[in-house]
C-alpha cells in the first residue's frame, strides 16, 4: 500500500480535528450543518440553471453565445455571496493581500506566495494507491461543513429558464448540489461545487456530476472561471465528491499550450495531445452539445479511475475546452523517487499546479521562482510518453465503446453498469482518425 | 443601440480624429474596424467599406458590436485567447482566424490587430483590426507546395491590388483613386467567396507571404492615417507607446473588465494627491449627470451638497483611512442640483501586490424602480460589484505586459 505524508488543506472551518466537537446548543448539532440534525427546515439562495441541452454553439450564426458582457447573473451572484463572506471574516486569511506575479518567460507561469496556506494542521497520511475509495462518513465530509459557508443550490431549472430564489427550501429529498467557500483560498472566488451532497458519493467522476460542473462553467460565461477536479491519488484530499473553481483573468499556461488533434468523433467533440508542455495531457473540445463533450470527457475520466489511474480534470473557457491530466506524481513521492529539492517546496501538484498556477509556501520559492523550477516539478507530474500512450489507449477504447452503445440503445441515460473496460464491444474509435497512436 | 452608447462611440472616433478622417479611411479597400477598449463592451467605432462587403453586413449592424460576434462554432478557442491576450498586453497580434459572415458561412482571414496609442500620456485610445481573407483553397499548415502555389497565385491576379498596397505610401493621392481600386479588390473578393463556398472548412489554415504583407501594409497606411488626423485635433496618436500610461490612468485591459460590470461605481487612487476617480462606469455618469472627463481626476466630494451629513462623511473618511469596507446611506447631488440618497458601499481593493490600490465606491440609489434586478438584495448587488472589481485588480496589475504596477 503506498502512503505519503501531506498537510491537509482545511477547506472548512468545521474540519478541525475530528475529536473536537462544538458544544451543542439549541437544535441540531449546533454548528447549524448540513447533515440530518440541522439541514430540516434550512433555507439557502437557489440558482436554477437553463439546461443548455442544445449546445453551447449550435447553429452557424455567429452570435451564438458570445456575449461575455455584462457579467453575467450566476458571476455576480457568486461574486456577491462570496465577498459577503469575506467581510463576515469566514476565510482564514484575505487572499487578496497574498502577492501573487506572472513567472517571466516564454510560458508564463503565475507564481503566489501564500504563507498562511498551510500552517497549523500536522501532515496527514493518505493513501495515494486506490483512485477508488469508498465514502467514510466518519472522516470530513461537506455535510459537516456550516450553513454559512454554502454560498447557493445549483440546480438545473425545471421550466428551462434561469431562476433565482434568495431564500429557498433545502429539498432534503431531492439531494440538492451546493456550492461553497473555501475558506483557504487560492484565489478570489474559490469554491466547491458539490453535486447532490447529501447523497455522499466518494470522489468519482460520473457523468450527470460532470455534466453539472460544465454547466457551471457555461452558466459563469467568464472564461476566467474555470472549474478543477482531483482524483483520489492526485492530490484530492477529501474523498467527498466535489470539484473546485476560482477566478484568475490571465490566461493559463496550460491554455496557451500548443495542441496537436488527434481524432473527431461522431458527436463533433475534438481531442487533441498537448504539445511543449511538460505534463502530458489531452485536450476536448466542440461537441454537438454540451452534453457529447461532458460524456466523452466523463468517460475518459471513469476509464482512469477505474483502471487505478490518477488524474486531475481543468474545465476551462466557459466549458468549452476541457483538459484531463493523468498522473503519477504521488506514486513518485511514495516510493521515494522525487528528489527532496520538489519536496521541500511542499508543492502538491494538483489541477492548478499542473495548469500552471503555482502557490507557493515559502517566501524563497516565491522570490526565485523561474519557468525552469516551475517546468522541473511538473515534468515529474507527468506520466512517461510510453505510458500516456497505453493510458489513451484504453481511454480512446472506453470513449468508442459508450460512443457505440449509444448508437445501438439510442439515447443512454447511466452507463456505469456496463463495464465496457473489460468487455469493450468494439475497439475502435468512432469518427475521423487522423492519428490514433501518439508519438 | 442606446443613445448614450451611440454618442460615446461617435465622440470616440470625432475627438480624437479630424472630420475628413473618415472620409479618408472610407476610402481605403481594406477590410478593417477600429474600436475603443475605453467604452464599456469594447465596441467597434469605426468600419471600413471592405468589412462590410466581406461580412455582407450593413454599417449599423457592426459599429457598437464587439468584434468577437463575427466567431462561431468552429473558430479556434486558443486563438480567441492569444487575441484576448494581445488586448490585455496591449500589444500587435497577427494570426489565422476563422470568421462568420451574416449569412453564416465561415473564412479563412488573416486578423492583424495594433494598438493606437496616445502620444500624449502613452494610453491606448482604440485597436486597429485588418482582416485579410485567406484566398482558398485553404492551405492546411504543413502543405508547404500549395503554400507556394497559391501565393504565387496570389501575386499574378493580385498585382494590380497589391501593388498599391505594398509600395504606395499614404498619399492623399494614392487615397484619392482608391474607388476604382476598391471596386477590384471587392471584384476580387467576391470571386474568391464564390469558389469558397460549399468546400469543407480546413481545421488550420496559414496565411501566405503575401497575405501577412497586406495585412502588415494596410496597418501601416491606417495608422498613417490616424496618426495624421490626430495632429489637426492637437490629441496626437502614435502606433508605438512614447511614454508609459502616467498616474492615474488604467491599462486598457482593466478598462475592458470594468467595463463589463453594469452597475453605478468608481475606482479612486488613494496614493494620488486629493484622492482623484480614475474610473467611472457609465450608471455612475448616468445616475450623476456628469460626462466622464468632468468626473475623472477630481475628488467625489462633488457629490455632497448642503444637506450632506458630516457624520457620514467622517464616517467613510475613518473606513478609508483603516482599510476598512463600509456601508453608509448619504445624501448626494446630481449635475442639475437635484438631490437622492446614496446607499454607498466603500471597501479597499488590493492589487497583485497585495497592497491597497484603489478603493471601489458602489452607489445604489434609493427608491429607484430597478432596486430588484434579478432578485438580489441592494447589500449583495454591493458586494458583487467589489468582487468583481477585486478579481479584475488583481488579476490586471500582475505584471504580465506593460500595465501600470
Amino acid at each position: 500500500m503506498l502512503r505519503i505524508k501531506r498537510v491537509p488543506t482545511v477547506v472548512s472551518n468545521y474540519q478541525k480535528d475530528e475529536s473536537e466537537e462544538a458544544a451543542r446548543r439549541g437544535g441540531g448539532c449546533g454548528r447549524n450543518c448540513l447533515n440530518k440534525c440541522c439541514i430540516q427546515g434550512a433555507n439557502l439562495p437557489l440558482y436554477a440553471f437553463k439546461k443548455l441541452n442544445k449546445v453551447v454553439c449550435d447553429k452557424g450564426m455567429p452570435e451564438f453565445e458570445n456575449r461575455e458582457p455584462p457579467v453575467a447573473f450566476l458571476d455576480s451572484l457568486l461574486l456577491g455571496e462570496w465577498e459577503d463572506r469575506m467581510q463576515r471574516g469566514l476565510f482564514r486569511y484575505d487572499v487578496t493581500a497574498c502577492e501573487t506575479k506572472v513567472i517571466p518567460g516564454q510560458h508564463g507561469f503565475i507564481a503566489q506566495l501564500n504563507e498562511g496556506r498551510h500552517l497549523k494542521k500536522r501532515p496527514t497520511e493518505f493513501r495515494v494507491d486506490k483512485v477508488l475509495q469508498p465514502f467514510d462518513g466518519n472522516k470530513f465530509n461537506f455535510t459537516k461543513v456550516g450553513q454559512e459557508e454554502v454560498l447557493f443550490q445549483f440546480e438545473a431549472s425545471e421550466d428551462g429558464e434561469v431562476q433565482f430564489f434568495p431564500n429557498a427550501p433545502v429539498d432534503v429529498e431531492n439531494s440538492p448540489s451546493v456550492v461553497a467557500i473555501n475558506v483557504s483560498p487560492i484565489e478570489y472566488g474559490h469554491v466547491l461545487l458539490i453535486p447532490r451532497i447529501l447523497e455522499c458519493l466518494p470522489q468519482r467522476i460520473d457523468r450527470d456530476s460532470f455534466l453539472l460542473a460544465l454547466h457551471m462553467a457555461a452558466e459563469a460565461g467568464n472564461p476566467y472561471f474555470r472549474l478543477g477536479y482531483n482524483s483520489l491519488g492526485a492530490f484530492a484530499t477529501i474523498n467527498h465528491l466535489h470539484f473546485q473553481a476560482y477566478y484568475l483573468s490571465v490566461p493559463f499556461p496550460i491554455e496557451k499550450a500548443p495542441t496537436e488533434k488527434i481524432t473527431s468523433l461522431d458527436g463533433g467533440v475534438k481531442i487533441s495531445k498537448l504539445l511543449n508542455y511538460p505534463v502530458r495531457g489531452l485536450v476536448f473540445e466542440g461537441g454537438n452539445t454540451l452534453q457529447d463533450l461532458s460524456n466523452t470527457v466523463s468517460d475518459a475520466c471513469m476509464c482512469l479511475q477505474d483502471h487505478n489511474v490518477p488524474y486531475n480534470v481543468l474545465i476551462a473557457d466557459c466549458g468549452r475546452r476541457i483538459f484531463l491530466f493523468p498522473q503519477c506524481y504521488a506514486e513518485k513521492q511514495a516510493l521515494g523517487e522525487v528528489s527532496a529539492e520538489l519536496l521541500d517546496t511542499q508543492v502538491n501538484p494538483a489541477v492548478w499546479e499542473i495548469s500552471g498556477h503555482m502557490v507557493l509556501k515559502r517566501k524563497k520559492d516565491f522570490e526565485e521562482a523561474s519557468e525552469e523550477n516551475a517546468w522541473r516539478l511538473l515534468a515529474e507530474v507527468s506520466l512517461s510518453e510510453e505510458r500516456f500512450q497505453e493510458v489513451y489507449a484504453f481511454i480512446s477504447e472506453a470513449i468508442a465503446a459508450h460512443a457505440s452503445l449509444e448508437d445501438s440503445d439510442g439515447k443512454s441515460e447511466s452507463l456505469e453498469d456496463v463495464d465496457a473496460i473489460t468487455n469493450p464491444p468494439c475497439a475502435m474509435v468512432t469518427g475521423t482518425q487522423e492519428c490514433l497512436v501518439l508519438q | 443601440m442606446d443613445s448614450q452608447l451611440n454618442f460615446n462611440i461617435e465622440n470616440s472616433f470625432n475627438s480624437r480624429y479630424s472630420y475628413c478622417a473618415r472620409q479618408v479611411l472610407d476610402e481605403l479597400p481594406d477590410s478593417f474596424t477600429i474600436s475603443d477598449p475605453s467604452i464599456s463592451g469594447h465596441p467597434i467605432v469605426f468600419v471600413s467599406k471592405g468589412f462590410l462587403k466581406v461580412f455582407g453586413y450593413s454599417k449599423d449592424e457592426v459599429v457598437g458590436k464587439n468584434g468577437r460576434v463575427f466567431q462561431g462554432p468552429k473558430t479556434d478557442r486558443k486563438s480567441v485567447m492569444e487575441i484576448r491576450e494581445a488586448i490585455r498586453e496591449e500589444r500587435s497580434i497577427q494570426i489565422n482566424l476563422l470568421n462568420y459572415r451574416k449569412d453564416g458561412t465561415p473564412f479563412w482571414m488573416l486578423f492583424h490587430m495594433s494598438p493606437v496609442f496616445s502620444k500624449e500620456d502613452g494610453r491606448v485610445i482604440h485597436f486597429v483590426g485588418v482582416q485579410v481573407p485567406i484566398s482558398p483553397p485553404w492551405r492546411p499548415r504543413w502543405s508547404a507546395s500549395g503554400a507556394v502555389r497559391n501565393g504565387a497565385n496570389m501575386c499574378d491576379d493580385g498585382d494590380r491590388v497589391c501593388g498599391n498596397i505594398m509600395f504606395g505610401s499614404c498619399r492623399r493621392e494614392v487615397c484619392s483613386d482608391t474607388p476604382v481600386e476598391l471596386s477590384r479588390v471587392l471584384a476580387l473578393e467576391s470571386v474568391l467567396d464564390d469558389s469558397s463556398r460549399g468546400l469543407g472548412i480546413e481545421e488550420t489554415c496559414e496565411a501566405s507571404y503575401l497575405e501577412k504583407q497586406k495585412a502588415e501594409a494596410a496597418i501601416n497606411k491606417i495608422f498613417s492615417v490616424l496618426t495624421r488626423h490626430s495632429e489637426l485635433t492637437g490629441r496626437f496618436v502614435c502606433a508605438k507607446r512614447h511614454c508609459l500610461p502616467g498616474a492615474g490612468i488604467l491599462s486598457s485591459s482593466l478598462n475592458i473588465s470594468l467595463g463589463r460590470i453594469k452597475q453605478s461605481f468608481v475606482l479612486t487612487d488613494p496614493h494620488l494627491p486629493d484622492m482623484p476617480i480614475v474610473y467611472a462606469s457609465d450608471a455612475f455618469l448616468r445616475l450623476t449627470g456628469y460626462a466622464r472627463d468632468e468626473v475623472l481626476g477630481h475628488n467625489c466630494r462633488f457629490l455632497r451638497g448642503v444637506d450632506t451629513d458630516f457624520s457620514t462623511l467622517y464616517q467613510i473618511k475613518e473606513s478609508i483611512q483603516t482599510e476598512q469596507a463600509c456601508t453608509v446611506r448619504i445624501l448626494n447631488y446630481r449635475k442639475d442640483k437635484s438631490s437622492f440618497w446614496n446607499y454607498l458601499h466603500i471597501s479597499p481593493v488590493r492589487n497583485a501586490s497585495g497592497k491597497v490600490a484603489y478603493f471601489v465606491g458602489v452607489q445604489i440609489e434609493e427608491g429607484s424602480k430597478n432596486q430588484d434586478r434579478n432578485g438580489l438584495c441592494p447589500e449583495m448587488r454591493h458586494r458583487s460589484v467589489v468582487g468583481a472589481v477585486k478579481v479584475a485588480v488583481r488579476s490586471l496589475s500582475m505584471g504580465a505586459g506593460p500595465s501600470r504596477s
